[in-house]
């Protein structure tokens, strides 16, 4: 157990290992080509002029550092901590998911790569994806499972008028994960001229401590903010886990404070017990998909098993392998709240703070929830808001029953 | 010296060319795969390579891809292929038979155990797609322990210092990837694939087959002018596609694109 060492700059190994998680289970053609972008991200996270002119994206195009505020009328309502909310939903395209695009579009036009292609759940990190190739002039293709394009109609017209060409892909369950597979196979065949943006910490290395790095810029920005805003860091720290971008990139700059305890919350979909939840930490086991080694939802022959979320973004069987890595060390507590407490909490916070929260960031209100009201009213927990609600206005008013 | 080996080490006395047909284990259904490896060989392979199905074939093309959904939907695990494996021994000692799929399905078998069931099939090589050499030492050791020969795929992108160190590690055969692409991906540039196999040779002396975009027997024929071995896999899985709902005439049809392929390979 590594618990009471530095782990923060230790993690992955060069092999690209967290523990027995993650690595580069891919077919041998991309063996290389993730060689060449392993060297080249390397190369231009020591390199100042690309350092300068991702900040620079980050402040001017992104918007950042994205605010804290102190949701004083929630908290008081819950009666315990003090929750505060790290407003990535006030990010440039309404999520945490540019920060990871801005960086890694960049980085694929250093390297020469004229095409970028993207996988897409919600639609979040294609909308993303898409933003980012038209300001760069890029040729943009992202792949989105047929039945995410139904459910987020909204995205997929934002993309198309950004630029992008949006695929359907019509295999396995149509949904992320066989995205996915998809955006693998044009990647494999188009390896010479495009950069495959993956959206959140999986994949293979370099993949994960890539896209962590990327997003580390929302727990950087946090501790600062914190100890100006409250003198003091939080004593936790809560963010929902799809694929766990979000969560990693609020965590990350926190792994060696050990009095700040970390959440992930998963999305128990129906309840774990009926087997309808998208949550591979807290009820599946290792196995090896997208090319890491990490928890999953599979058979019992291995197959991968379909998901249930009422959020598109975190209806994935798998999970980053840092994720899987920091729950078997004990560092971090990973947790699940269902389709109706996050639809709780997505009303609460919209009605009493005036903020309307992306479903995906609702599981992990409705835990802070839960979490506050156990706690005394002078502790504080810092929620990550990874995410703003307009996509999901369909979504939550079909399931009530209204038309828009 | 394996199977595998041996049959390799024949048909070089013999002048000739492998030709490995691949299909997917359970498609359309599980009850005729014995029967058609039976067939495959009778028309004329050498070696045949026996998919196992997956949910999540990232480096396979819409054909295979359907090939693996039509097996699920009956639920065929990797313990039946290893079952079917072991029908096929009851009549062929002889012929080799190669595993091909990907790491999650033998994960959760565990390796010891699936090495041992493998094993006692009669399965005599695995090619897992996705486990470079990077990240197979210890199925690698596993494997040996039981004589099992893993097959490692070597593609265009593949540096030289990668082909040293793949083929130092494969057993059986190296299989070239002959596109960057999916299985079943458009078509294949003769002379880069001739290229690339200079560069392989010079590395290795084990037997080098050639896969991916292999159609018909024309390619298959020059390809074999170049390769120790042919693999040929979505032509014969798209016919298998063709007659899911009349399985009965699968066997006939397959034997037919095997038996030219074979004509055309060793007249050519």
């Amino acid at each position: 157990m590594a618990t009471t060492e530095t782990i923060i700059g230790t993690l992955p190994d060069e092999r690209g290992h967290f523990g027995p998680y993650g690595g580069v289970f891919v077919p041998e053609t991309l063996m290389e080509p993730l060689r060449a972008l392993r060297i080249a991200y390397h190369r231009f996270m020591a390199d100042e002029a690309f350092l300068r002119e991702l900040d620079e994206d980050l402040a001017n195009y992104v918007g950042r550092p994205s605010p804290i505020y102190h949701a004083g009328h929630w908290s008081r309502r819950l009666g315990g901590a003090q929750i505060y909310l790290k407003r990535e939903d006030l990010n440039h395209t309404g999520a945490h998911k540019v920060n990871n695009t801005v960086g890694q579009a960049l980085l694929a036009r250093h390297m020469g790569k004229t095409r970028i292609i993207a996988e897409t759940g919600a639609g979040q990190h294609g909308v993303a994806s898409a933003t980012v190739a038209a300001r760069l002039g890029l040729e943009c293709v992202v792949y989105m499972g047929a039945v995410d394009m139904v459910r987020q109609e909204a995205n997929v017209y934002r993309m198309r008028l950004l630029g992008a060409e949006v695929r359907a892909v019509e295999s396995g369950s149509k949904t992320l994960k066989d995205a996915l597979n998809e955006a693998m196979r044009d990647w494999v065949t188009n390896v010479d001229n495009t950069f495959y943006i993956i959206g959140t910490v999986a994949g293979p290395h370099p993949y994960p401590a890539m896209v962590r790095d990327f997003q580390s810029v929302i727990g950087r920005e946090a501790r600062e903010q914190m100890l100006r805003q409250a003198g003091r860091q939080p004593d936790a720290l809560v963010a929902c886990v799809g694929g766990g971008s979000n969560a990693i990139g609020l965590f990350y700059p926190y792994l060696d404070d050990r009095d700040v305890a970390l959440y992930g919350v998963e999305a128990a979909g129906n309840g774990l017990d009926t087997g309808q939840h998208a949550a591979p930490l807290c009820a599946g086991r290792p196995g090896v998909l997208h090319g890491n080694r990490t928890y999953l939802m599979e058979d019992k022959d291995g197959q991968i098993i379909e998901t249930h979320s009422i959020s598109a973004g975190l209806d994935y069987p798998g999970v980053g392998p840092e994720h899987a890595w920091l729950k078997d060390s004990g560092r971090a507590n990973y947790v699940a709240v269902t389709d109706d407490e996050a639809l709780s909490a997505f009303h609460d916070l919209t009605r009493i703070e005036g903020i309307i929260p992306a479903l995906e960031s609702s599981h992990a209100l409705a835990y802070a929830a839960k979490l506050a009201s156990t706690m005394r009213s002078d502790q504080i927990l810092l929620v990550n808001l990874s995410g703003r609600g307009d996509k999901d206005m369909h979504t939550v008013a079909a399931r009530e029953g209204i038309r828009i | 010296m394996s199977l595998i080996g041996q049959r390799f080490a024949q048909l070089k006395a013999q002048h000739k060319k492998a030709l490995i047909p691949f299909i997917t284990a359970g498609d359309p259904i599980p009850e005729i795969t014995v029967d058609l490896m039976h067939d495959l060989v009778s028309a004329g392979a050498d070696i045949i390579e026996l998919g196992v199905p997956f949910s999540d074939p990232m480096a396979d093309g819409p054909v295979i891809q359907r090939a693996s959904e039509r097996a699920l939907e009956h639920h065929v695990s990797l313990r039946d292929v290893l079952d079917m494996v072991s029908r096929f021994r009851q009549l062929d000692v002889e012929t080799p038979v190669v595993l091909m799929g990907y790491l999650n399905p033998i994960e959760v078998m565990d390796y010891e155990p699936f090495a041992d069931q493998a094993a006692d099939a009669g399965v005599n090589g695995i090619l897992v797609v996705d486990v470079p050499p990077e990240e197979g030492g210890e199925l690698q050791q596993v494997l040996h322990a039981r004589s099992i020969d893993q097959i490692f795929l070597l593609a265009p992108t593949s540096t030289k210092d990668r082909i040293r160190r793949i083929c130092s590690l494969a057993g059986g055969f190296v299989y070239y990837v002959s596109v960057k692409g999916v299985t079943g991906a458009g078509h294949l540039d003769l002379q880069s694939v001739d290229d690339k196999l200079k560069e392989i040779r010079a590395e290795t002396a084990l037997p080098v087959g050639v896969g991916f975009g292999i159609k018909d027997a024309q390619t298959a024929a020059a390809v074999s002018g170049m390769a120790d071995a042919v693999v040929v896999g979505s032509a014969l899985v798209s016919r298998v596609e063709a007659l899911a709902d009349e399985p009965e005439k699968i066997g006939a049809s397959l034997r037919e694109l095997i038996s030219s392929m074979r004509h055309a390979i060793d007249t050519a």
